[in-house]
């Protein structure tokens, strides 16, 4: 299979005050599409940090980063914002939803970046709600639902556009474990029957054995993998 | 359009807030639109003014009567090609709040000299056949219900009868109507029947309305014809109309000066509020700013929707501030001869509710542009 995320000897500074930081080495990393990944570690290890340049919202000191074909590490940021408009999916440990949105108007965002017409909108934002199970919920704010439900909003406006990648940080902190548990069977389901490939970013193991594979960082490289069934 | 319902929500996050911003951009504007809306009548009503006339008032003050006998000197005055004259009459109908605004003329030649008024030659006829007619304009008639054949009591404040009494009564004659509204309020009565029974100023008349045979010389007959009563105890002042009207305003009250005051302050005042109420907004919304921009809107997608809201916010607020000037306006009515906000007051509120936005949410705009994604996120 193909990789969709291709990492090249990548290195990130970082500079704080007068000093830089190091925050990742020469890192190397292939993402097969339709892969589930965690990503796992302490803190400070790197992992969001990868995120980031995953999902193109950080660029690398150094390095190459391709996805979805594409080099990203290159390219100006109003073209990196397109890219990520096509192809990043994010979900947020805090949902990150506009709290004066109902659900249907908070999923459609990405949308408005699309030249597809009103009814299209209304049409994919009824679908995207529905996978998630939300399709009784339109209407409701943020503040009317549940961490849960709010998750599940975030998840369906992640994944309205249709993107090539989801990339999750800590898509489970906020959350109970019962209710952590179902957003992870949401994404377990989203990459084996709709195919979407995800990378998380988690501290929870509970989550993490939900993903086909985990990838272990500590001090800014990887230190190890472990893969498994998603079944 | 697809964005207005994000630009909305945007706005109401803190309601209360909004609310207060709101209303006093719709104060301001509501402000704005009443006292512009006045500055513009008494432009149009000047530029009604014909630019081939001159207006010679006594160069002590413009009350001070001129003496009848000045009319065939100034029909000398080469360059002049008619000359009438008008009297202020200063009356009230019942009550002294029913100001009227009434002149005594001379018929014969006031409507030659003044002929944007549209007064027919057979009403024309009618007041030089009825000594004590009157014709009025149509919205003064409208006001008080009055009709041709009416016999109408105004009271003088200034002018006293010969047997001491200040009531003068007058029969309508006729009702005109013209294009220059200012016009429509007016009341015009006879000077021969003013001058016979009228106790004292027997034989002078307010000003002079001269007629010119070219504009463009107009400084040279005002010249010729102040020269002709220069050292005399009736000395003139003699200007084109529109600058008498003007300088006629202005001794009254510097009300321009007074309104571009008002407006400088209210605006300056509404500029630092508003400003303060978007920076405050773009504050508070990092975080959402910067998820913005992580589902793919650009720094300059994100600047343009935090612009935008701004501008909602302001034209929306001056939309009813100058609804609501419209539809007061008509409480000048009978001052500015016009019930009617003028069209270019809209479009002057339009435009400085457009600056308004550009110069308050220009900063805010600006930092959510600068606005970085990762930082944001992280709450630093």
């Amino acid at each position: 299979m193909s990789s969709i995320v291709s990492l090249k000897n990548v290195v990130k500074k970082y500079t704080r005050g007068k000093q830089a930081v190091e925050v990742l080495h020469n890192l190397n990393l292939e993402v097969p599409e339709g892969d589930f990944v965690a990503l796992m570690g302490p803190s400070g290890s790197g992992k969001t940090t990868l995120l980031n340049l995953i999902g193109g919202l950080d660029q690398p000191t150094a390095g190459e980063v391709t996805v979805a074909g594409e080099r990203i590490d290159k390219l100006s940021g109003s073209a990196l914002a397109k890219w990520r408009a096509r192809h990043v999916g994010f979900v947020f440990q805090f949902y990150n939803l506009m709290p004066m949105l109902t659900a249907e108007r908070n999923v459609e965002l990405p949308l408005l970046l699309t030249s597809l017409s009103s009814s299209k909108r209304k049409q994919n934002v009824a679908a995207a709600l529905q996978i998630v199970g939300l399709g009784d919920r339109v209407k409701h704010k943020p503040s009317e639902l549940s961490g849960g439900q709010q998750q599940r909003v975030a998840i369906a406006r992640a994944l309205v556009s249709d993107p090539t990648l989801l990339v999750c940080d800590e898509p489970t902190g906020d959350l109970d474990r019962q209710t952590a548990d179902e957003i992870m069977e949401l994404l377990r389901t989203l990459n084996r029957d709709h195919k979407k490939t995800i990378i998380m970013v988690t501290h929870d193991q509970k989550a993490a054995d939900y993903a086909a594979r985990e990838l272990f960082m500590d001090k800014g490289t990887l230190v190890g993998s472990d893969s498994r069934s998603a079944a | 359009m697809k964005f207005l319902p994000l630009l909305w929500s945007g706005l109401w996050r803190k309601r209360a807030r909004t609310i207060f911003t709101l209303l006093s951009i719709v104060t301001a504007f509501l402000l704005f639109g009443m006292l512009q809306g006045v500055l513009a009548a008494f432009d149009k009503n000047l530029e009604a003014a014909a630019v081939d006339r001159l207006t010679v008032v006594s160069k002590v003050s413009f009350t001070e009567p001129l003496p009848y006998s000045y009319l065939s000197q100034i029909q000398t005055v080469p360059g002049v090609a008619g000359v009438t004259w008008e009297s202020w009459f200063g009356t009230y109908y019942q009550e002294p709040k029913n100001q009227v605004f009434s002149f005594p003329i001379d018929p014969a030649s006031y409507f030659a000299i003044v002929p944007e008024m549209n007064v027919p030659q057979s009403m024309q006829q009618a007041m030089m056949r009825t000594r004590n007619g009157a014709l009025i304009g149509s919205e003064l008639a409208r006001k008080y219900g009055w009709k041709v054949g009416d016999r109408v009591p105004l009271h003088s404040v200034i002018w006293t009868k010969t047997d001491g009494n200040s009531d003068w009564q007058f029969d309508i004659v006729g009702i005109y109507t013209s294009e220059h509204s200012q016009y429509n309020q007016s009341f015009f009565l006879n000077h021969t029947y003013f001058d016979e029974f009228r106790s004292f100023g027997k034989g002078t008349v307010g000003w002079y309305v001269v007629k010119l045979k070219d504009p463009n010389a107009a400084g040279q007959v005002s010249q010729a014809i102040d020269a002709l009563f220069a050292n005399s105890p009736d000395e003139t002042q003699s200007a084109p109309e529109k600058e008498f009207q003007q300088s006629f305003i202005k001794q009254q009250f510097d009300i321009v000066l007074i309104v571009r005051l008002i407006l400088l302050a209210v605006f300056f005042t509404l500029l630092i509020l508003t400003g303060n109420t978007m920076m405050q907004s773009v504050r508070e919304r990092v975080p959402e700013l910067a998820v913005l921009k992580t589902l793919g809107f650009t720094d300059t997608g994100v600047q343009l929707l935090v612009f935008g809201e701004t501008l909602l916010l302001c034209l929306f607020a001056a939309a009813l501030g100058l609804a609501a000037a419209a539809f007061t306006f008509p409480i000048f009515k009978d001052i500015l001869a016009t019930a009617t906000l003028p069209g270019k007051v809209l479009v002057i509120g339009a435009v400085i509710a457009t600056l308004l936005a550009f110069v308050t949410g220009f900063l805010p705009a600006l930092r959510a542009r600068r606005l970085n994604i990762i930082d944001a996120l992280a709450g630093r």
